[in-house]
This record gives C-alpha cells, sequence and structure tokens, in this order.
C-alpha cells in the first residue's frame, strides 16, 4: 500500500482528518440539540413538548458522533488520548454528568409521572447547560496548551460562556427552520439574543490563538499564506451580516428563508472550526505531540482505515434517510 | 485509598451502571421484533399493545445505556491511559468497529423505530425494529471480542513494550470469546424474560386480566424456562474453558488454596486471606473435582500456586471473586426453580388464574437478571486481577497519574447521579404498568396488516 507514500505519514493524516470532521459535525449537530435543551427555560410549557420534539429522532445518533470523535482519538492517537483526557479530567466529569442527565431527562420527562415533569425539565436544562459550558472550556484549555494557570483557566471561562451561547444560537436557528407560528416567532427572537455569543467566541478564539504560540502565528501572519487564508475572516463575516440581517425580517410568509439562518450558523461553525484546524496542524496535544508521533500502528490503522470506508458511506446514508424521514415541521413525538 | 483502587472502583462503578441498560436492550429488540412480527401475522392487538407498553421501557433503558456508555469511552483516557498506550494497537480497531457497525446502525434506526410509525411503511418500521436488535448483538459482539481478548489474549506480539496485531482472526476468535459472548446473550434473554414475567405479574396483582400482560407473562415464563438450562450449560462450558487459560481465577471462585485431588465444592465459607484458608467452611466432598475435571479424583488448581518467590500474589483477591460466583449460582437456581414452576402453573391453570404466590414471586425477580448479570462479572474482571490483559499489562500499570482526591471526588459525584436515576428507572417503569393497568390506551391509532392500506383515522389532538 505504498500507493499515496509512506503510510506512516498519510495514515495519520486522513485519522486526523477523520477525528476533526466527527469532531465538526458533532459540534454542528448535537450543537443544535444542546441549544435547543438551552432555550427550554425561555419556553412556555406547550412550547417545551415541540422544543423536545424538534430534537426527539435525531439526538441520540448526534451524540454519537462524539463516541466517534474521541474513539479515533483513542484508537488512533492513544498517547494524545491519554495526555489530554487526564489534562481535561474535572471538565470531562461535568460534561459526562451533563450529557447523562440531558439524555435521561429526555426520555423521563415524557414518562414519569406529571408531577414530576417540572423538575425533569429543569434536569434537561441543567444538563444541556453543564455539557456545553464543559465543552466550551475544554475548547479554551485546549487552545491554552492545556496547562492549568490562572489567565488559560481565564480564558477558559469565557470560551465556556461563549460557546454556550453559540450552542443556544444554532439551537434557535434549528427551531426556526423546524416550527412556525409563535414558537417560530419566539425562536427568532432568540436567535437574536445569542448571535453575540457566536460574534464573541470566534472573536476571542481567532484573537487569541495567533497569540499562543508564535508557531501559529507565523502560520497566519506571513505572506503569501495570510492572502489564502484571508477568505475565512471574509467569509465568516459576511454570514455574521447576512444573520444580522436576516433575523431582522424572518419569517417571511410561505416559510421561506427558514432554513437559511441554520445554514448560515453552520457555516460559521466550519469556518472557525477551520481555522483552528489550521492553526494546530499537525499537533494533536497543542505544541507538545504530533499526529505522527502519536498514531498507532500502521496495520491497526489500515484495518480501521478499510472499514470505515465501507462503512462511513452507510452511516451517512442512513443518517439523511433519518432525516428526510423526519423532515418538514417538528410535530409531536409518538411511538405509534 | 490510593488512586488505583479508587480507579477501579470508578470504573467498577460505571461500567456496572452502563451494563444493566445494555443487558435489557439487547434482548428486548429482538423481543419487541417477535411482538411486531406476531401482530403483522396474526393482527391480534395483543401484541400491539404489548409492543407498545415494552417500546417505552426500552427507549427509556437505550437512553441510560447510550449516556452511561459515552461515559466509557472517555474512562479509557481519564482514569486508564496506559491501557490503550500498550494493547492500543488491538483494542483500537475493536472498539472502531463497535462504533462503526452497531452504535450509528442502532442510534439512527431506533429515531425511526420510536417515532416513525406513522411516517414509513409498516414493513420499514419492522425493519428499524430489526436494525436496532441487530445493531445492539453487533455491539455486545465487538465488546465482548475485545473483552475476552484481555482475558485469553492470542494474535499478538510485544515490541519495545506495546502489543502489535498479527492475526486478526485469532483475535476475534479468541479461545473464551464464543462462550463469553452466548453467556452473555444468553444472560440478556433470562434479563429481560424475568423481566417481562416480573412487571406483567404486577399487573396482575393490580388487577389487569388484558390480553396483552397474559401474553407477556405466558412470554416471559417460557422464555426463562427454555434459557435457563440452556444457560447454565453454556456456563459450565464458559468455567472450563477458564479452567484452562485462567486456573487462578477457578480457584478464587472454588475457595481452593492448595493445588490437589479430591478437592470439595465449597458451598459456603469465609476465605481468609491472611491464613490463606477457608473459615467456617461447609462443603460436599469431592464435588468441585466431579464439575470441573468430571472425575472424583480430579486435579483442581490452587491459589498457592500463584504466589510469586518473593511472596507477590499473582491472584486476584479471594473474597469478592468467590462470593460474586456464588450470588450468580444462587440466582440461576432460583431462577430455573420459579420459571419451571411457572411453566407448571401455566400448564395447569393457565396465564389468566395464576395464583397469587407465584405472581408476588415473579415480581420479586423483576429484576434478578441484573445480580445475576452484575455478579457474574464481577466473578470473571475480579478474577482477572491482578492482570488488565492477562499475562501481558498488570492493572497498575495502565492506571493514570491523577490524584487521589480528584477520582474520588468524581466517583462520589457519579454515584450519587447513579442513585438517583436507578431509583427513577424503576420508579418510571412501575409507573408505566400502573398507567397500563388502569387500562389507558398507547395508541388509538388503528394499525395497518401487511398487504392492507392504511385508513387514516381522526384522532384526538390532531
Amino acid at each position: 500500500m505504498d500507493l499515496f507514500g509512506d503510510p506512516a505519514v498519510w495514515l495519520p493524516w486522513t485519522f486526523a482528518a477523520l477525528m476533526g470532521l466527527s469532531i465538526l459535525i458533532y459540534v454542528v449537530l448535537d450543537g443544535f440539540d444542546l441549544g435547543v435543551g438551552l432555550l427550554m427555560p425561555l419556553a412556555n410549557d406547550d412550547e417545551k413538548d415541540r422544543l423536545v420534539a424538534s430534537i426527539g429522532p435525531f439526538w441520540d445518533a448526534n451524540e454519537t458522533w462524539l463516541v466517534l470523535a474521541v474513539g479515533l482519538l483513542l484508537v488512533a492517537f492513544p498517547p494524545a488520548h491519554g495526555a489530554i483526557l487526564t489534562a481535561l479530567y474535572l471538565p470531562v466529569f461535568v460534561m459526562l454528568i451533563g450529557l447523562i442527565l440531558r439524555g435521561v431527562s429526555f426520555e423521563m420527562r415524557a414518562k414519569a409521572p406529571l408531577s414530576q415533569k417540572a423538575a425533569w425539565n429543569g434536569a434537561f436544562f441543567a444538563g444541556s447547560l453543564l455539557a456545553s459550558l464543559s465543552q466550551g472550556f475544554m475548547l479554551g484549555m485546549y487552545i491554552m496548551g492545556l496547562t492549568w494557570t490562572l489567565p488559560h483557566v481565564g480564558f477558559a471561562v469565557l470560551t465556556a460562556v461563549f460557546l454556550t451561547v453559540g450552542y443556544s444560537f444554532i439551537g434557535a436557528a434549528w427551531l426556526i427552520w423546524k416550527t412556525d407560528g409563535d414558537l417560530q416567532q419566539h425562536a427568532v427572537r432568540w436567535a437574536k439574543g445569542g448571535i453575540w455569543g457566536l460574534i464573541l467566541g470566534i472573536g476571542a478564539i481567532s484573537l487569541a490563538t495567533p497569540f499562543v504560540s508564535f508557531r501559529i502565528f507565523e502560520k497566519w501572519f506571513s505572506w503569501p499564506e495570510i492572502g489564502y487564508l484571508s477568505p475565512l475572516p471574509i467569509l465568516s463575516m459576511a454570514l455574521v451580516g447576512y444573520l444580522w440581517w436576516k433575523l431582522r425580517r424572518l419569517p417571511f410568509v410561505d416559510d421561506r428563508w427558514a432554513w437559511t439562518p441554520f445554514a448560515a450558523a453552520t457555516g460559521l461553525f466550519v469556518l472557525a472550526y477551520g481555522g483552528l484546524a489550521y492553526s494546530f496542524y499537525p499537533y494533536v496535544v497543542p505544541e507538545q505531540i504530533t499526529i505522527y508521533d502519536a498514531a498507532s500502528a500502521p496495520e491497526s490503522l489500515m484495518i480501521i482505515l478499510v472499514g470505515t470506508l465501507f462503512v462511513l458511506p452507510a452511516i451517512a446514508g442512513y443518517t439523511v434517510l433519518s432525516y428526510f424521514i423526519f423532515r418538514g415541521k417538528a410535530t409531536e413525538l409518538r411511538y405509534d | 485509598m490510593d488512586t488505583l483502587l479508587l480507579s477501579r472502583i470508578q470504573f467498577g462503578a460505571n461500567i456496572s451502571f452502563h451494563i444493566l441498560f445494555p443487558t435489557i436492550t439487547i434482548a428486548l429488540g429482538w423481543v419487541l421484533l417477535f411482538f411486531k412480527l406476531r401482530f403483522n401475522k396474526t393482527g391480534d392487538q395483543k401484541w400491539m399493545d404489548a409492543y407498545m407498553f415494552w417500546v417505552k421501557i426500552f427507549a427509556l433503558s437505550f437512553a441510560m445505556g447510550v449516556v452511561s456508555g459515552i461515559t466509557m469511552s472517555f474512562q479509557f483516557g481519564t482514569n486508564w491511559p496506559g491501557f490503550m498506550e500498550t494493547v492500543g494497537n488491538v483494542a483500537g480497531p475493536l472498539l472502531a468497529y463497535e462504533i462503526m457497525t452497531a452504535f450509528f446502525l442502532e442510534a439512527v434506526f431506533l429515531g425511526i423505530m420510536l417515532f416513525g410509525a406513522s411516517r414509513v411503511k409498516n414493513w420499514v418500521h419492522t425493519l428499524a425494529t430489526f436494525l436496532v436488535a441487530f445493531g445492539t448483538t453487533m455491539s455486545t459482539f465487538w465488546i465482548i471480542v475485545l473483552n475476552s481478548w484481555m482475558h485469553t489474549p492470542q494474535g499478538y506480539e510485544v515490541i519495545d513494550g506495546v502489543v502489535h496485531a498479527t492475526n486478526w482472526m485469532e483475535i476475534i476468535f479468541n479461545p473464551s470469546m464464543p462462550y463469553r459472548f452466548v453467556h452473555m446473550m444468553l444472560a440478556s434473554g433470562l434479563t429481560v424474560a424475568f423481566l417481562i414475567a416480573g412487571i406483567s405479574a404486577l399487573r396482575m396483582l393490580w388487577g389487569d386480566r388484558g390480553e396483552a400482560v397474559k401474553s407477556t407473562l405466558r412470554f416471559g415464563i417460557i422464555t426463562g424456562a427454555v434459557l435457563i438450562p440452556l444457560q447454565i450449560l453454556a456456563g459450565d462450558m464458559h468455567g472450563l474453558n477458564t479452567l484452562e487459560y485462567q486456573p487462578a481465577k477457578v480457584a478464587a471462585m472454588e475457595g481452593n488454596w492448595e493445588t490437589q485431588s479430591n478437592v470439595p465444592l465449597v458451598l459456603f465459607a469465609v476465605p481468609n486471606q491472611e491464613t490463606r484458608s477457608n473459615d467456617f467452611e461447609i462443603s460436599i466432598p469431592n464435588g468441585a473435582s466431579m464439575i470441573l475435571t468430571h472425575k472424583a479424583d480430579g486435579v483442581v488448581p490452587g491459589l498457592n500456586d500463584f504466589v510469586g518467590e518473593d511472596g507477590e500474589i499473582l491472584h486476584p483477591r479471594v473474597a469478592p471473586v468467590f462470593y460474586a460466583f456464588r450470588i450468580m449460582i444462587g440466582t440461576g437456581v432460583a431462577m430455573l426453580l420459579l420459571s419451571w414452576g411457572g411453566a407448571f402453573l401455566l400448564r395447569r391453570y393457565g396465564a389468566g388464574e395464576m395464583p397469587k404466590l407465584p405472581l408476588l414471586a415473579f415480581t420479586a425477580m423483576s429484576f434478578s437478571g441484573w445480580i445475576a448479570t452484575l455478579a457474574g462479572w464481577y466473578t470473571t474482571e475480579i478474577g482477572r486481577q491482578p492482570w488488565l490483559v492477562q499475562g501481558v499489562l498488570t492493572t497498575k500499570d495502565a492506571v493514570s497519574d491523577v490524584p487521589a482526591s480528584m477520582v474520588l471526588s468524581t466517583l462520589i459525584g457519579y454515584l450519587a447521579v447513579y442513585a438517583v436515576l436507578i431509583v427513577a428507572y424503576i420508579g418510571v417503569i412501575t409507573y408505566l404498568a400502573r398507567k397500563a393497568t388502569k387500562g389507558e390506551p398507547f395508541s388509538n391509532r388503528r394499525y395497518p396488516r401487511r398487504g392492507e392500506v392504511n385508513i387514516a383515522t381522526l384522532q384526538p389532538g390532531e
């Protein structure tokens, strides 16, 4: 298999790309799930059921992308997996508790006695909040090189808040697409209230990342790289401008353009994520371990890759099928 | 307590909590498919009622399994970084295949199975039910492959302290895998059989005499009665396999200290690791030799063979393995007696006229499958100590160096959350049973059978 050159070079690269893709898909898909959970306290009782219904058939599969991402980190870059997760021991714990609460209360709020429903709604919100905050916190710590100093933690607290508000924004954008009537109008209002989180979050990360290490600074601010990279900030600003403009006008008659805020928000997540990936490549543990140092044996990676090539298209296929079956506006969730 | 012991307790707590729910969903998925197929064939509403009741418990259990399973994938990195660093080349592909072939399949089709009945054709819904059941079984297969490889590793070589795979067929079909897989599948089947029998019995005690509940009671009892002898046979064969590959574990299970012939079967004792003997022993002469070697004077390995020259103990702590094994066997015997007794009463009285006492017994045994499964896992997993991967990697070499206080505080956090959730879970199951007993319909949709046209009926609130 020397078709593409040395497997010890292209296999780690391929797996880093696959892992990066899984994290990106997770952030967008579970981002809107968690965001919808974050909006729960703002909704009235009838709306709460529709909020949950809008993500009901999807959240489980969405969360599986996280398992795949951490699984790929685990299988392709074992030393990095250990280094990152032991450094993030506490925030990982908080995230897991959050995801447990979110997933369980999802079922419980619909099945437990009515008198408990408010409590499970609360747990649903709390779980979504804990998971979002801890993910934002981990993002900040990762950017700062996984060292626990006061300024780093301070930055991580900021990214925790921004990512949480950013998730609530993409959640609101999802609701604009998947609901109608009063709830849709509420969602437009929530999206207007949340867009600043996305802007500040992307801004803060973009400003901070180049100053974390000279290597990253060099990668961005040297000619001709800066020329190639300029579309990234320009496109991001264009998308923010579009959202700003569109949200003031939505909803339109016949529900035209209702899908665009979600698409634009996804675009922003993708651009911001692309920038981060560019900054940190080839490191998987910032400034310490590269993907080439951390990679598993090529034979083992090859075994996984062969399976991936068969399975990933199937996963993509039936995921699309599921979104197609549950297309249109979210209605009441029924088992029958 | 040190980081090693606390990390072991934390992993034990997390995986114990996790396994409760897959143990239910693995078999319940197939049971739901059975209910669905019965309905497709007979058109009898009772099968759809049974499906609609149990699919809720399936959904709840599935969600609990998913979220507690995510914890597991992080535990490797947070608490046991040495595991993947040493055996990642074998464990990695197996875990990757589990995620890719099983997790996505079940997670995506679960949405269609639960909420898609009114949106897709009936056969698509049946297919989705099948794919979810198939996904849970695939997931079981891969994780059992990895677990079995950790007990009976083969098909690898060690280069510079890191395990490299040499033969994937040998890794996947390692010596204990077939026994462990069958044992676990049957354990799941029995757990679900007793859960269904128990909850159905509870509903009958509350006065439910519907056709659906009678059918599920019958289904639970008969399934339990058929599976339990198979499980005893599978367990015995698994034990003989363990004797061959992990004699120290069998010695601890039997509470046998010296390698010798004519070893008695210890029914009860208090193993004393200080004096290296059993206190208060009650035993049947030659019993263990008979069971393990099928000869009264057969030689059974003893724990004293697994002490290093320098006194280092290379066998597991005896008491937990010894007791866990007896709890599993005891629960299995109770299952055998109750399900066969129940089957006899079914023939005599029929499900509708089942006397109160056996109904109470079945209700009490609703979660007996959990007890047996956990006890069995404790036997085999503690029985592997001090090894994490038998003969390759010790548990203490794999643990992370996070401070003990951090492991302890997160452990307390997990336990608190798990305690609340387990109470809520059992509470909701009984609440759903209560609601079903009151006769609140789960559905007033009319289900088309195969070949029939779906006639839309008006529904309140639609």
